[in-house]
């Protein structure tokens, strides 16, 4: 962060060349343009059915004397009542059960691979073991196999045991197409951790489960939650997974698909797409928000570094 | 190993022999027991009618501490064991679990399926090289190729990798408040699924016939500039460029964040000696910054490309894969489950991992360059 020094933002500041204002005329410009999209989205989920579907979200702005708000449309999305009584037209909507579906594929789907992962990098890292480097590669090599070679035969042994369509097997799944990156990304942080903290717990005759709970768990948990945040951005937006191993029962469907199978059957209803997305969006947008200095850190961690 | 051969470090001093062997046995049994348990609440929970809030919490409850437990659980049991025997059990223990999922999940799959990609539809009849013909001559696939690989590599990859770079390096020389909205607003996209932005994006593509009010905000724009409204998404070719317009919406701000911490590494005293020499900013850029953060831009644009290649949830939401925008991936779930046929699908499935294969054996180089200190 040198750029930053006080002494370069002085000179940084000190006057407006035409160059610099172009700099803000270039990035105020592509700023608009990525949030319009959303910002329309947003706007389109609070108006009324039919000003959705005449009119478009802008005229909220130009004309203004016309502009109305409601919050109908979240309530068709959710399955509440409209002036007291549910629409049967959107009686299969409820996307109330989604969201609760996703939170059951999406918390697990993070947690288990975090916990497997952080084991695993303490093994490659403390552990002394033949076959170790080898090992390493095998795992984090497969990083970049495309989960689609995968899914005809997971899915075909889920038929035969049972798992397909539980949270089980997705949340396996999930494990299994995480781990590798997991595993990187949980090794360069905790091979960097100096022996010496250690040192001492080793000689007291402590475990490699005491030290790694103890002692390597707290230490890491930047990088647990960089981890973390990535890894639920990544199975909460995830439809893929979702369609292939959840497909079969409505009432197991994730948000995303739930979506996807209202934009076949509801293509139409615009203010129910709207509202729909956007209740898709909340959580993964506060994660985002709220852990965004882990979440970059997770992403420049590998690329950053040569 | 540490504490075994020697019993005056050992904690239980009262009963030296046969306190490993109680706690061991005890373990090992807490062991079989917890398996007994969790599976028995599997099939409960599978099974159960009950309110879903109720089964989605046991669910996370079931996952989350089932895995904790038996780590615990084996973790103490094979620290039971003589020091010769724990040497080969502990790493079993700690590297076992995450080395066994990667091979049933990602290693032996992509075995199976290259077998499977031989066999018919059902995976019966050996059928030899049919799906690689399927794969390699069919229209749906040839357009695939071109969509993949036009469009899709080349124009999405590349604009967002030059977008991102060029919001990186502009964002770095304005005010640091302004800097950090703009990133913000530029990275948001990231936490949005493509299906969700497949929705904000079908809003702005939206097409009404000539004369009705237009509620797609391009089509507005355009009818408002005197142009005739468009239906973006159904006019094969150009319907490409608009779905991969999504794509670098999304993608920009990954790469404009790792392409802004790598210049912020570049050390200022660097840019300072080329501007002394009279440099101005934009050879400054292409002569100093760039060769330094030369690994960013080799890393991101490899990670873009893979997802680029391997790119399903925006077409499969926007078109289908209808209208010339099919793809490689769209066209292996198509076969999978709308037409069941395994082998095809398998076949396309191989192909997409033989697209990819150039970037994985550069990764695994550049992985076993960096563990050479192993």
């Amino acid at each position: 962060m040198s750029r930053n020094s006080p002494a370069s933002v002085q000179r940084r500041k000190s006057h407006l060349t035409p160059g610099r204002i172009l700099v803000y005329a270039i990035l105020i410009f592509l700023v608009v343009i990525w949030i319009t999209p959303t910002l329309g989205l947003l706007v389109s989920s609070f108006r009324p059915a039919e000003d959705v579907r005449s009119t478009g979200w802008w005229t909220v702005f130009t004309q203004q004397s016309e502009a109305r708000f409601t919050l109908d449309n979240y309530r068709y999305a959710l399955g509440l009542p409209v002036q007291g009584q549910v629409n049967p037209r959107y009686k299969t909507v409820g996307l109330q059960n989604a969201i609760l579906n996703s939170l059951a594929v999406a918390i697990p789907s993070t947690v288990i691979p975090i916990l497997i992962a952080a084991i695993a990098a303490y093994g490659f890292a403390w552990i002394r073991f033949p076959g170790r480097r080898w090992l390493f590669i095998l795992i984090v090599g497969l990083m970049s196999v495309p989960l689609q070679v995968s899914l005809i035969p997971i899915l075909r042994d889920y038929i035969k045991i049972g798992l397909n369509g539980t949270y089980l097997g997705v949340w396996l799944a999930h494990t299994g197409f995480g781990l590798p990156l997991a595993v990187y990304l949980l090794y360069n942080y905790i091979s960097t951790i100096p022996r010496d903290i250690f040192e001492s717990a080793f000689i007291d005759g402590a475990s490699h489960f005491t030290i790694f709970t103890r002692l390597i768990l707290p230490l890491s948990t930047p990088a647990l939650a960089s981890f973390a945040t990535f890894q639920f951005l990544w199975t909460w937006n995830d439809l893929l997974v979702a369609l292939v191993f959840l497909s079969a029962d409505s009432s197991t469907q994730v948000l995303t698909q739930r979506l996807l199978g209202l934009m076949g059957s509801f293509g139409q209803d615009w203010h129910l797409l709207t509202a729909g997305a956007f209740i898709s969006m909340i959580l993964p947008l506060t994660v985002f928000f709220l852990l965004q200095r882990y979440f970059v850190r997770g992403l420049t961690a590998g690329s950053v570094k040569e | 190993m540490r504490n075994g051969t020697e019993p005056s470090l050992r904690r239980s001093r009262r009963l030296p022999m046969s306190s490993p062997l109680m706690k061991g046995s005890l373990l090992a049994l807490a062991t079989v027991f917890s398996v007994w348990v969790l599976g028995r609440t599997f099939l409960f929970l599978r099974d159960a009618a009950l309110p879903q809030w109720f089964l989605a919490l046991a669910a996370i409850v079931w996952g989350v501490g089932g895995s904790m437990l038996l780590f615990t659980l084996l973790a103490n049991f094979v620290e039971q064991f003589p020091p010769r025997w724990r040497r080969g059990l502990v790493p079993l223990v700690f590297v076992g679990p995450a080395a066994a999922i990667v091979v049933i999940y990602l290693a032996l799959p992509a075995l199976r399926t290259l077998i499977q990609s031989f066999y018919d539809a059902k995976g019966e009849n050996f059928v030899g090289l049919a799906n690689y013909v399927y794969a390699f001559t069919s229209q749906e696939m040839l357009v695939s190729f071109r969509n993949n690989f036009l469009f899709w590599l080349l124009f999405g990859t590349g604009f967002s990798v030059i977008l991102g770079l060029i919001v990186a390096v502009l964002a770095d020389r304005t005010h640091p408040v302004f800097e950090r909205i703009v990133k913000a607003v530029i990275f948001m996209p990231m936490a949005i699924s493509m299906v969700g932005a497949s929705v904000i994006w079908k809003f702005v593509y939206e097409y009404r016939p000539a004369g009705v009010n237009q509620i797609g905000l391009l089509n507005a724009v355009l009818t408002a500039l005197g142009g005739e409204p468009r239906a973006w998404l159904l006019t094969p070719f150009w319907n490409n460029l608009f779905l991969v317009a999504i794509f670098i919406w999304l993608q920009t701000g990954f790469a404009m964040v790792v392409f802004s911490a790598a210049i912020k590494a570049v050390p200022e005293e660097l840019l300072e000696a080329g501007r002394i020499d009279g440099a101005n900013e934009v050879q400054v850029f292409l002569h100093i910054t760039l060769p330094n953060i030369r690994g960013s831009v080799l890393t991101v644009t490899t990670t873009i490309i893979l997802v680029a290649l391997k790119i399903f949830d925006i077409v499969q939401s926007m078109t289908g894969g209808n209208y010339g925008t099919q793809v490689i991936a769209n066209v292996q779930y198509t076969q999978m489950f709308r037409l069941f046929n395994y082998g095809r699908a398998a076949a396309v499935a191989m192909v997409l991992l033989a697209v990819v294969l150039p970037i994985m054996i550069y990764n695994l180089r550049d992985f076993s360059k960096r563990t050479e200190a192993f």
